[in-house]
């Protein structure tokens, strides 16, 4: 096969306007449809309907733990309450439920067959739900997380 | 200030291989921290912090978002709607599940509720939802770094 010779001696100039207006046009797409978000988690629940009638009493299950979150008039949690005795706060919650579960947290551990029961006012400000989540799931000890009560359900909702 | 001045002021050969590397650069950071996965985000919603909230690892199977504003109302596909309508938005969501085979109770409820929010509405939500068979919830809340 007979090959094509090439004049290397001439000197090709590659007009590189179209290449930079393309890569331009490029980076500005992506600088404009950047869009800074913040970091998500998720506090998963698993919630059947009715389960609660409906399921076989299990020997291994301990009595859940009741946390009633009280409203006042303006949503803003008035009062936090484990099992009927008042609670300061939700450090001190968290400080109840290390208390009840204590600091195994392995398969079959205490904090495993324990649930949390959330009986919340209708009008309370959903942030102090998630405050009251992740006080009884769990705290951050020197950067890592240390797992407590996994399972957690809402008692139905009370309007009034 | 003297001013230095150049040879052949005809011939000026700008190098323009550092601007096109940088600009490759930047295009390749752009690409990367761009977020092509369709996260259903409103700026509408305030969500609570939490320093426990687990980082979303991997898509998840069938999720479906549903997110209350402060003012009561859930925007369920970029629709606004009451929230004792979206039993009918989840019963379609319900069959379409059902005719690819799937049981709802498989699919997770993602509830991106702002901090303002009652609870009353949340559980109202997580209420139809299960009355419809869904029985997985997320609830989603913004991971503070403390």
């Amino acid at each position: 096969m007979a090959k094509r010779e090439s004049s290397l001696g001439d000197k090709v100039a590659v007009d590189m306007t179209p290449m930079i207006d393309v890569v331009f046009q490029l980076m500005s797409f992506f600088m404009c449809s950047l869009k800074v978000v913040a970091p998500e988690g998720d506090f998963d629940i698993r919630m059947p309907l009715g389960v609660a009638a409906a399921a076989a009493p299990d020997d291994q299950q301990v009595p859940p733990v009741r946390v009633k979150l009280a409203a006042g008039p303006d949503g803003s949690l008035a009062s936090i309450s484990m099992n009927g005795a008042p609670v300061a706060d939700f450090e001190d919650l968290r400080k109840r439920i290390l208390g009840i579960v204590g600091t195994d947290t392995g398969p079959n551990s205490l904090a495993e067959r324990t649930e949390v029961e959330l009986d919340c006012d209708y009008g309370l400000k959903y942030v102090n739900v998630v405050r009251a989540i992740t006080a009884v799931s769990g705290k951050v000890q020197d950067g890592q997380i240390v797992e407590l009560i996994k399972k957690i359900k809402f008692t139905p909702p009370k309007r009034g | 200030m003297a001013r230095k001045r150049g040879g052949d002021p005809s011939s000026t050969d700008i190098d323009m291989t550092p601007m096109i590397d940088m600009t490759f650069q930047l295009i390749t950071f752009f690409m990367f921290v761009m977020n092509f996965s369709e996260a259903e985000q409103d700026e509408r919603i305030q969500l609570p912090l939490s320093q426990l909230a687990k980082p979303v690892e991997g898509a998840m199977e069938t999720p479906i978002t549903l997110q209350l504003t402060n003012g009561g109302a859930v925007i369920y596909a970029g629709e606004l709607v009451a929230v004792r309508d979206i039993g009918g938005y989840l019963e379609r969501e319900k069959s379409v599940m059902l005719d690819a085979g799937k049981e709802p109770s498989a699919a997770t409820v993602i509830v991106r509720a702002d901090g303002r929010a009652k609870t009353g509405e949340v559980q109202d939500i997580i209420r139809i939802c299960q009355e419809k068979g869904f029985e997985r919830f997320a609830l989603r809340a913004q991971y503070d770094e403390g």
